[in-house]
């Protein structure tokens, strides 16, 4: 338990201190470091982080258990024992895989997108905090390690989302991220309350291999499990704590790459998949986690259609994608919620890079309803974000289309959802998948496709990104294309991916269904990808938005423009009572305490100058006064029975 | 011929209370320090008389009453020094001893 040799299967475990000692330098010495130097720098940390997983991928010895590495004592009171100490397993490598990997590229795109900005040395040190968090957090051996990183990534949230906080729009985005997210937090911490009481422990190998011995269905359980949800709900944007993530693109583009692909938005499901064992023993919670995941993806389907910005048609997108993970984990198919993160964190970083790309060359444009035909004057771009588009769209043969598969997969074979509710999860989540492809559309051929309806300024400086920002677009668009073929279905090949993380999942028992069946899930999700991609050929391309424009007048519009209302739901249930209440304490302070600590003042001023009406400076009154004391005493005492 | 104790401690109180008096009624500082000397030596009186019955009784607190009587002089003379010299102080600036005059110490 107590492994503290530093070996080739955990040196991964040192992969977020060199991305910490990134944002050390540049942050403390980044003023007196040149531009392109500051983003070398932060990109180095982050490959040699990448190296190092990479080397730790390959020496992992296999196995359940995990490879530890203890760095310091910590805390020690009584029955808790939590130390500084990482834990290398098979999930926490693939995650780590993501975020180096992923994040590396955003890193080199970083430098030529942010070229230019005078605070690159403050972006490149926190995005570099920003991935030694996220780092933290998924190969954290206890609960309050995972915290620290939890809460980390929190933070860098807020600094990246603000980081043009001379704008107060974008100040106030990194502050409802941040007030959102703690919502999430506080239901963390109070899971990991629960977790110590019914465990003793707050180790999360100790917490998921004693799970499975708990009470199936125990109220305490499905206590945990809930909690969880909420604090996953919180970073990873699923109902009703998804308010933060389309204003979270008031940051650098590539910050939401980061966010969306990378890091944050995934925590929440690697918090789930990784306490997968709880949820094993309490399908109520995990009905739970399934429900909301599919509300989350349907909801942000719909209301991503009435975006005109190209970068919040992608945080809705996200919040639907994360939803579909999230699904699967509730499912309990928690390869597939990984799978999709994994193939997620391909396309949609790719599309976030490309939006970004976009608003390079136009020059700060990021209304897609002047934008169009830009695929024949950015080719890298274009080209890339189609594969990204069909990728994400589920087109077979791209890996959206597998990790797609595997979720409805899961959710109608679940063993952890009734029949019926697994059903309609999957029903649900299929129609979803028509919208994805439908919204995804939409995105592509408004920006790349179609007319041409840029303004005047902005066509005559349209231009290809530099080789920085289109090289990891490459690669991106590479990766949207292979990744899917890590989790093949098992009965068509190897499913790598699942084989891989088996050992460390709770693998609950799904039903086997027949290979026709598998055929029939396979048609059914390849139909969904190319009827969404029909439907919104038809209604963009064909159409010309004719439909859509008379759906306008319909009420559904402005609601799916605002997000569904959740906003202004939040508005009405907690942010004007939270004024009303702020209002009366002020009114209460001012008028009732303020006030009175006055009038109490006032009275021992009036006290002090009856007091000094003695005081009038004639010595014989005084000298009277005293003799009238010494005869008061004298006779008190003399009544009272004498001095003794 | 032996005088009762009480005789020496009417006449002490007789001479105390007009001191008392004189301290409140006189404004002349200098005829308020007399009247307050007026009662120190009243106290002293006192302290004398009952010393004296202790003595005569045979007590043991026979001396300590004569004792106490020295350091009230001497503490009386010193006050009227220190007082006297105040006194000549305020004199020169106000060219008055009248106490109801030296009144400014007032709220």
């Amino acid at each position: 338990m107590t492994e503290t040799a530093l070996s080739a299967a955990n040196v991964v475990v040192l992969a977020p201190f060199v991305a910490l000692l990134g944002a050390v330098v540049n942050g403390l010495f980044g003023r007196g470091i040149r531009e392109p130097v500051t983003g070398l720098i932060a990109s180095s940390t982050v490959a040699a982080g990448f190296v190092l997983t990479v080397v730790s991928f390959f020496a992992y010895p296999g196995g359940g258990d995990g490879v530890r590495f203890v760095l310091a004592r910590f805390l020690r009171a009584g029955d808790l024992s939590v130390d500084l100490g990482f834990m290398v397993d098979q999930l926490s490598l693939v995650m780590a895989l993501v975020i180096t990997g992923v994040g590396l590229l955003i890193h080199v795109y970083s430098i030529g997108y942010m070229k230019g900005d005078a605070g690159h040395a403050r972006y490149f040190s926190q995005l570099n905090l920003f991935v030694a968090a996220m780092l933290v957090l998924v190969l954290a051996d206890s609960f309050p390690l995972m915290f620290v990183g939890w809460e980390g990534v929190g933070v860098c949230s807020f600094l990246l989302i603000g980081f043009w906080y001379q704008q107060r729009e974008n100040a106030d985005a990194a502050r409802k991220a941040f007030i959102v997210n703690r919502i999430g937090d506080v239901g963390f911490l109070l899971a990991m309350f629960l977790t110590f009481q019914v465990f003793g422990s707050l180790d999360v190998k100790t917490v998921t291999q004693a799970a499975p011995a708990v009470a199936y269905g125990s109220a305490a359980l499905v206590g945990i499990g809930l909690l969880f949800l909420l604090a996953a709900a919180g970073k990873s944007a699923q109902l009703p704590l998804q308010l933060w993530l389309p204003d979270a693109m008031a940051g650098p583009t590539p910050v939401s790459a980061l966010i969306h692909a990378a890091t944050m938005v995934t925590a929440g499901v690697y918090l789930i998949a990784r306490t997968g064992p709880v949820f094993a023993q309490a399908p109520a919670a995990a009905a739970t986690v399934a429900w909301i995941g599919v509300l989350t993806a349907l909801v942000a389907a719909i209301a991503a259609f009435a975006q005109t910005d190209i970068k919040r048609i992608l945080a809705y997108s996200t919040i639907s994608q994360v939803g579909f993970m999230i699904a699967a984990v509730g499912a309990g198919a928690y390869w597939a919620g990984i799978f999709h993160v994994v193939t997620h964190a391909f396309f949609k970083a790719q599309l976030f890079l490309g939006a970004g790309s976009v608003i390079h060359a136009l020059g700060g444009e990021q209304d897609v309803r002047r934008m169009g035909g830009l695929g024949k004057r950015m080719r890298v771009t274009g080209t890339t974000a189609l594969i990204a588009t069909l990728a994400i769209a589920g087109v077979p043969l791209l890996s959206g289309f597998f990790s797609k598969d595997a979720i409805l997969h899961g959710t109608l074979t679940s063993p952890l959802l009734q029949d019926a509710t697994g059903q309609l999860l999957f029903a649900l989540l299929l129609v979803t998948a028509v919208l994805t492809a439908a919204y995804m559309f939409r995105w592509y051929y408004l920006v790349f496709a179609g007319e041409e309806r840029l303004t005047a300024e902005a066509k005559a400086g349209v231009h290809e990104s530099p080789a920085v920002m289109t090289v990891p677009l490459v690669v991106l668009a590479v990766g949207s294309v292979l990744a899917g073929y890590l989790g093949i279905q098992a009965f068509l090949g190897r499913n790598l991916i699942a084989e891989w993380l088996a050992p460390v999942t709770a693998s609950p028992d799904f039903e086997h269904l027949s290979v026709g069946a598998e055929w029939a899930l396979i048609v059914a999700s390849a139909l969904a990808a190319l009827g969404g991609l029909a439907a919104g050929y038809w209604l963009y391309a064909v159409d010309k938005g004719r439909t859509v424009k008379r759906l306008d007048t319909t009420p559904l519009a402005p609601l799916a423009r605002s997000g569904m209302g959740f906003d202004a739901a939040a508005q009405a249930v907690l942010v004007r009572p939270g004024e009303g209440v702020a209002q009366g304490l002020a009114v209460l302070d001012r008028d009732v305490l303020d006030q009175g600590l006055v009038a109490a003042g006032g009275g021992v001023g009036l006290l002090g100058k009856v007091a000094t009406l003695w005081q009038t400076g004639y010595v014989r009154l005084y000298a009277l006064a005293m003799l009238a004391g010494a005869v008061v005493i004298a006779a008190v005492a003399l009544l009272a029975g004498g001095l003794r | 011929m032996n005088v009762p104790t009480e005789y020496f401690v009417a006449l002490s109180a007789v001479l105390f209370g007009l001191g008392a008096v004189g301290v409140i009624v006189r404004r002349s500082a200098i005829l308020v320090f007399l009247s307050i000397e007026l009662m120190l030596n009243a106290a002293n009186l006192a302290i004398v008389a009952y010393a004296r019955q202790w003595s005569a009784t045979g007590g043991i607190h026979a001396l300590e009453g004569q004792g106490a009587v020295f350091i009230v002089l001497a503490v009386a003379a010193a006050e009227v020094a220190v007082g006297l010299g105040i006194l000549v102080a305020i004199f020169r600036y106000r060219v008055t001893t009248d106490v109801d005059q030296l009144s400014e110490v007032r709220a």
